[in-house]
C-alpha cells in the first residue's frame, strides 16, 4: 500500500473547467488524454468492438433470397426502392416500419438516459468511439500523454515530421474506410468494392467516400471533445431526460474533501482530510478535459474514465473504490447530509465513516432505482410500438392489388348493348419469386372481364403471371349486360396467389348509364 | 474615433460607444467564423469564373467550365432518344402481329401511342377515346372499317374520304332523299330503329323492311349487319354515330353526314402510326 505522497501528482490543467473556461473565440487548448485502465475502459474496448463490427461487416454478411433478390443481408436498394434486412424486404410504402424503429430509438435514448445518463454519449455514439479510435493510433505512434506533449512542444524534426506524417496517414486510412463502409450499404458490397478499386463506381460513391472521410478525419482526429460541446444538440436535450435517479458520474465529495496532499500531516494537527490525494489522475485521463470534481458539467459524456483513475488510486492508497463513481443525485445529497456538519455547514468526511469503514447509512446505487414511474412509461411506449411494429410486420400482405377505375370515359356502351368499365389494376407481388395470380370478380352478376395483352376469351376468373418483387400494371376491362346493371353497382376485385394461401381484395365502383338511357 | 477603452471587468476592448453607461465589448468574430467568412468571398469569386455569371452587353460570361442549363437538357433528351432507339426500330422493322406477340413491345407502343394520340387524335375523338356525334367512340366494339390490328392501321395510315390519300376509304352512302319518297323514308328509318330498339311508328315497320331490301342490302347486307369493306355500319347494334331515334335516322338516310378523317401515314410515320394502332386497339374494342 503506497502512502498519499507516493501517488504521483500529474502536472495537469482541466482545459474545459467552469473556471478557467476560454472564452469562445480563443484557440483550442489541446487535450492530451492519459491512458486509463480498469473495468469502465475493459467495458468501453469491448463496445467499441462490438460497434466497429457492426458497422463496418455488416454489408458483408450474405442471406440467401433465391435467384430474383441480392443476397446481401441489410441492403437499402434506392435504385430500385427497396430496403433488405435480414428476412424483411420493405417496399416503399411499408418505409413507417423504417419510421417506427426510428420513433424506438428516440425512446430507447431518453429510457436509457433516464436510468444510466449519458450512456449513450459515453459508449456508443459514434464521435466517442471513433475518437477513441483515433486516441488509440496516436498513443501508439506518439505514446502516453507526457511524450504527445513533448513531441508537440518539441521542435520540428525528422522523427517528429515522421510521427505526424505516420499519424495522420492512418487516420486517413480509417477515415477513408468508415466513408467506404458506408457505400457497402447501399449496393452489393464485394461487386462495389472491385468496381470501387478499379475505378468503375459511380460518381456519387465517390463523393460520398470522400465528404465521409473529411468528416471522420477532422471530427475524429482534429475536433474531438469541441463536436460534443459546441456542436452536438443531444447533451443539451439529454439535461431534460435526467433526474435525481438517474446514473451520473459523480465526485463524491462528501468523502473526497477537504482534499490533500498530505493527508497525514493535516490529520495530526487535527485538520479534516478527505480521501481525495489531489493527484489528478482523473483530468488527465479526461477526454473533454474538464475535472469532475467541479461537479456535474455539460461537457461530461460520462464515459467513466475518470473513475478507473480515481479506483486505481484508491486501491494504491488501500482506499474503498468510488471516491468518484455513477450515483444519482438522490443518493449523493443523502450522503452528502450525513457528512456535513450541521453547525458549521462544512464537510466532514469523518462523518461519513465508522471504524475507518464507510457509514452503513451511506447510499449506493441500488438496481431497485431504476424502476420508477419515469422509465415504465418510457419502456412501455418503447414496448407498445414494438409490438405494435411486431404484429404489423408478422401480419402484412406480401401481396396487393390497387386499382384505378376510368374516369373517361366512364363507361363505354358496347355493340350488343351492354356496358363496360374500364380499370387500370396494379398486381403488387411482394416478394422474390415470381407468382401466378388468379384475378376474379366477385359480384355484378353476368359481368365479364378481359384482359389487354392475354388473348382469352371474357370471363370471371383471369390468370396473370407476375415477375419476382415487382408491380405488374393490366388493363381490365369489365361488362355487364344492360339487363343486369344495377344503379350504384360495386364489386370486388379478388385476388389469389395459385401457389399460395395469400388474397387480397379490392371494391371496386362500375358505372352505368342512368336508367332508360 | 474615440479612444481606445478597455472594460475592467473582462479585459476586453469596447466599440467606444456609450449609452447611459453601458458599453458594447468589441470582441472579435470567431476564428472558424472569420476563415468561413473568407472561405465563402473566395468561394464566390471563383464560381462567377467557372461558371456563367456577370452579364454583358448582349449575352453574359459563359464561364470556364463551360456549363449551361440549357446543353444539359439537349444531351438529357439525346440520352433519353438514345434509350429509345432500340425499341423505336424494333417497332419501324417488325410486323404489327410481330409487335403485338412480344409483350415489353407491345407496352412501349401502347405507351407511345397514347402519347401521340393525346397531341393528334383527342380534338375529334376527345380525350378518353370517347368520341362524340359524328366522331367514332373508340372504346366500344363497332367498328365502320374494320376493328383487327391491320385495319385500324390503314384507316389511321390513309384516312377516310381524305383527297390526296389513293388508298384512303372512300366509299359513301348516296342521298336518298332523290331516290325514295318521304314516306318511304320513314317505313325504311323505323325498320332500322326496330332492328335495336322500338321504333315511333311500329306499324311502318313492315313496309320499311321492304324498302330496305330494296335499297340497302347493297352495301349493309341482308341481315343489317353492315359491310366494313364499305364502311357501312351495323345497323343491329346499340351503337349509333349521328345520334338515336326514328328521326335522327330518316336524316340520315334523306342526307348522309360523312366523317373526314386525315391520312396520318404521311403526316406521323410509319412507326407513330403503328403505335396509334396498337393504342387504339388496346382501348376495349380490338379485335
Amino acid at each position: 500500500m503506497l502512502d498519499e505522497r507516493e501517488v504521483e501528482r500529474l502536472d495537469v490543467e482541466a482545459v474545459n473547467s467552469a473556471k478557467t473556461r476560454q472564452p469562445l473565440y480563443a484557440a483550442r487548448k489541446k487535450i492530451f488524454p492519459k491512458r486509463a485502465s480498469g473495468r469502465f475502459r475493459q467495458f468501453k474496448w469491448l463496445i467499441m468492438a462490438v460497434t466497429l463490427g457492426i458497422y463496418y461487416l455488416t454489408p458483408w454478411i450474405r442471406w440467401d433470397r433465391g435467384p430474383y433478390a441480392p443476397d446481401q443481408a441489410v441492403l437499402l436498394d434506392i435504385a430500385n426502392r427497396r430496403f433488405y434486412f435480414f428476412p424483411i424486404e420493405i417496399w416503399p410504402q411499408e418505409f413507417f416500419y423504417v419510421a417506427g424503429l426510428l420513433v424506438m430509438a428516440g425512446i430507447g435514448l431518453f429510457l436509457v438516459t433516464s436510468t444510466v445518463g449519458r450512456a449513450w454519449c459515453g459508449y456508443t455514439c459514434p464521435q466517442t468511439v471513433w475518437v477513441d479510435l483515433f486516441l488509440v493510433v496516436e498513443r501508439a505512434i506518439e505514446g502516453d500523454r507526457n511524450a504527445r506533449i513533448k513531441l508537440e512542444t518539441a521542435p520540428w524534426s525528422a522523427s517528429k515530421l515522421a510521427k505526424h506524417i505516420c499519424k495522420h496517414a492512418i487516420w486517413v486510412a480509417i477515415a477513408v474506410a468508415t466513408g467506404g463502409a458506408w457505400i457497402f450499404y447501399f449496393a452489393d458490397a464485394p461487386t462495389l468494392l472491385v468496381d470501387f478499386v478499379t475505378g468503375q463506381a459511380a460518381a456519387v460513391a465517390y463523393i460520398t467516400v470522400a465528404v465521409l472521410a473529411a468528416t471522420t478525419y477532422v471530427f475524429g482526429g482534429l475536433m474531438r471533445e469541441q463536436v460534443c460541446t459546441y456542436m452536438c444538440p443531444w447533451p443539451r436535450i439529454q439535461a431534460a431526460m435526467l433526474d435525481e435517479n438517474s446514473l451520473t458520474v459523480t465526485y463524491n465529495d462528501w468523502r473526497g474533501e477537504p482534499r490533500s496532499r498530505h493527508a497525514k500531516k493535516a490529520a495530526a494537527e487535527g485538520l479534516s482530510v478527505g480521501d481525495c490525494v489531489d493527484c489528478n489522475a482523473c483530468v488527465a485521463v479526461c477526454p473533454m478535459g474538464i475535472d469532475i470534481r467541479d461537479g456535474q458539467q455539460l461537457e461530461c459524456i460520462t464515459c467513466a474514465l475518470c473513475i478507473d483513475a480515481c479506483d486505481s488510486v484508491m486501491d494504491k492508497i488501500g482506499k474503498e473504490r468510488g471516491l468518484i463513481s455513477y450515483a444519482t443525485l438522490a443518493d449523493y445529497q443523502s450522503n452528502m447530509a450525513i457528512a456535513t456538519d450541521p453547525a458549521t455547514g462544512k464537510i466532514e468526511p469523518k462523518r461519513a465513516r465508522e471504524n475507518g469503514k464507510l457509514n452503513p447509512g451511506i447510499a449506493h446505487f441500488r438496481l431497485s432505482r431504476i424502476f420508477r414511474l419515469r422509465t415504465f412509461i418510457y419502456a412501455g411506449a418503447w414496448s407498445l410500438i414494438g409490438v405494435a411494429l411486431l404484429v404489423a410486420l408478422l401480419s402484412r400482405d406480401r401481396l396487393d392489388i390497387n386499382v384505378l377505375h376510368d374516369r373517361n370515359p366512364q363507361y363505354v356502351r358496347l355493340a350488343d348493348g351492354s356496358i363496360r368499365n374500364g380499370y387500370t389494376v396494379k398486381l403488387l407481388n411482394m416478394v422474390p419469386e415470381p407468382r401466378n395470380i388468379q384475378l376474379s370478380i366477385a359480384g355484378l352478376p353476368g359481368a365479364t372481364m378481359t384482359i389487354v395483352g392475354v388473348d382469352e376469351a371474357p370471363g370471371r376468373v383471369m390468370s396473370v403471371e407476375v415477375e419476382p418483387d415487382k408491380l405488374k400494371t393490366i388493363r381490365v376491362y369489365v361488362s355487364q349486360p344492360l339487363d343486369q346493371i344495377k344503379e350504384g353497382g360495386t364489386f370486388e376485385f379478388v385476388i389469389k396467389d395459385m401457389g399460395g394461401s395469400e388474397t387480397g381484395t379490392y371494391v371496386a365502383n362500375f358505372n352505368a348509364p342512368e336508367a332508360g338511357k | 474615433m474615440s479612444e481606445k477603452h478597455i472594460d475592467e471587468l473582462s479585459g476586453v476592448e469596447t466599440t467606444g460607444h456609450e449609452w447611459d453607461g453601458i458599453r458594447e465589448l468589441n470582441n472579435p468574430m470567431p476564428r472558424w467564423w472569420l476563415w468561413t467568412f473568407y472561405a465563402t468571398i473566395v468561394w464566390s469569386a471563383a464560381y462567377t469564373i467557372a461558371y456563367p455569371a456577370w452579364p454583358m452587353i448582349t449575352s453574359a460570361t459563359s464561364g470556364v467550365l463551360g456549363f449551361s442549363s440549357r446543353a444539359d437538357v439537349s444531351s438529357e433528351l439525346a440520352l433519353a432518344h438514345g434509350n429509345k432507339s432500340a425499341y423505336l426500330e424494333a417497332i419501324r422493322s417488325d410486323s404489327l402481329d410481330q409487335i403485338m406477340a412480344d409483350p415489353y413491345l407491345r407496352q412501349f407502343a401502347t405507351a407511345a401511342g397514347s402519347a401521340a394520340f393525346k397531341v393528334n387524335c383527342v380534338q375529334c375523338h376527345g380525350s378518353g377515346a370517347q368520341g362524340s356525334p359524328g366522331f367514332p367512340n373508340l372504346n366500344d366494339d363497332e367498328w365502320l372499317w374494320g376493328g383487327n390490328i391491320a385495319q385500324i392501321y390503314k384507316t389511321i395510315a390513309h384516312g377516310i374520304r381524305f383527297p390526296g390519300d389513293e388508298e384512303t376509304h372512300i366509299s359513301e352512302m348516296p342521298a336518298f332523299a332523290d331516290i325514295l319518297e318521304p314516306q318511304q323514308i320513314n317505313e325504311v328509318a323505323a325498320y332500322v330503329v326496330s332492328l335495336s330498339g322500338t321504333p315511333d311508328t311500329p306499324d311502318l315497320v313492315g313496309a320499311g323492311a321492304k324498302v330496305f331490301a330494296d335499297n340497302c342490302v347493297a352495301c349493309h347486307g341482308d341481315d343489317a349487319k353492315g359491310n366494313k369493306e364499305l364502311g357501312a355500319p351495323d345497323l343491329t347494334d346499340a351503337i349509333t354515330l349521328y345520334g338515336e331515334g326514328q328521326a335522327a335516322i330518316a336524316r340520315q338516310i334523306r342526307q348522309p353526314k360523312h366523317g373526314v378523317m386525315p391520312a396520318w401515314g404521311a403526316r406521323l410515320g410509319d412507326v407513330q402510326v403503328k403505335e396509334l394502332a396498337i393504342f387504339v386497339h388496346s382501348l376495349g374494342g380490338g379485335e
